[in-house]
């Protein structure tokens, strides 16, 4: 391991706007796809079976 | 053979399947990253040349990596449903793209915050990112494509064109190093040659792109169960799935 303490971890020798600025980026943009992915899927579930005709004709 | 290949090309089959494999490849997914990033950070030593700059890489090239794979996978169920004509395929084809996109993004990003202490520069036209930016915008000129027409049949007809004409820029993107003088190093790993990086960087590289691998897979299989449902939406077993858990 090459880190002797928590602060020598995220100080990350020095390149932490790089490596975190990458990892934080990348875990909330991922995160956020699942939210969304999951909050679509409910609204569909959610209006499953009720009149279905009727967004047709409005639409 | 007994198995009946068809019977999952129908959306109706095929969505409580898509139902029960998406929590197995979010485990694997969620488990493999956590190993992944374990050995990224506490397993794989410090750079002699970049110092930890390089652990960027863990994240870098699985995305990089999935933003071409999943254009291939995209352009190929993009044509079997032109070809046969499989709803289903080009329901498939449809829920990839916003995930390549994701990817290519991602790559950008973190290519661009590991050149700006490397090369001096957070970006640079040169061959290999150019061909990358390309891909982001295929991936977004298919999805603006397919939202732009109301049929979904003609949408699928035409996103699959240009799923397929812009095919030719994935090995454009993969050989660029190869091709090119380019700013961006040449492939970390590559048939018939041994990896030019430590085994433990490379462990951690490798789980880390399945991971991703197996994050797109389930993040896919959720937005075809969600396009399943927008266009079966006057079947009558999507009206049968009022009540019913999700």
């Amino acid at each position: 391991m090459s880190w002797g303490s928590l602060d020598e971890f995220l100080a990350m020798g020095g390149y932490a706007t790089y490596v975190w600025g990458s990892y934080i980026v990348s875990a909330v943009v991922l995160a956020m796809e699942v939210v969304l992915l999951k909050r679509r899927h409910r609204t569909l579930r959610a209006g499953a079976g009720r009149s279905s005709q009727q967004t047709d004709n409005l639409a | 053979m007994a198995l009946n290949w068809f019977k999952y090309s129908s959306p109706q089959t095929f969505y409580p399947l898509a139902g029960r494999l998406i929590p197995v490849f979010a485990v694997l997914a969620a488990v493999l990253g956590a190993v992944g990033l374990y050995i990224g950070f506490f397993v794989a030593p410090t750079d002699f040349q970049q110092g930890e700059a390089y652990r960027i890489i863990f994240i870098h090239v699985p995305a990089a990596w999935m933003s071409m794979f999943i254009y291939l996978v995209m352009a190929a169920w993009a044509a079997l449903g032109l070809i046969l004509n499989t709803r289903l395929s080009s329901m498939m084809a449809t829920a990839l793209a916003p995930t390549g996109a994701v990817m290519t993004f991602l790559a950008l990003w973190t290519g661009s915050l590991w050149g700006k202490p490397m090369w001096g520069t957070w970006w640079a036209w040169d061959a290999r990112m150019t061909s990358e930016l390309i891909l982001l915008f295929l991936y977004i000129g298919f999805m603006a494509l397919q939202a732009s027409i109301d049929d979904p049949r003609r949408a699928d007809k035409a996103g699959a064109i240009l799923a397929l004409v812009g095919a030719v820029n994935v090995p454009i993107i993969y050989f660029s190093v190869k091709w090119w003088n380019t700013l961006h190093q040449g492939a970390s790993i590559s048939v018939g040659r041994s990896p030019s990086m430590a085994s433990t960087m490379l462990l951690g590289m490798l789980v880390m792109a399945l991971a991703y691998w197996m994050y797109s897979i389930a993040a896919t299989l959720m937005r075809v169960r969600s396009i399943i449902l927008e266009r079966e939406r006057n079947a009558q077993w999507v009206r049968d799935l009022a009540g019913a858990p999700a």
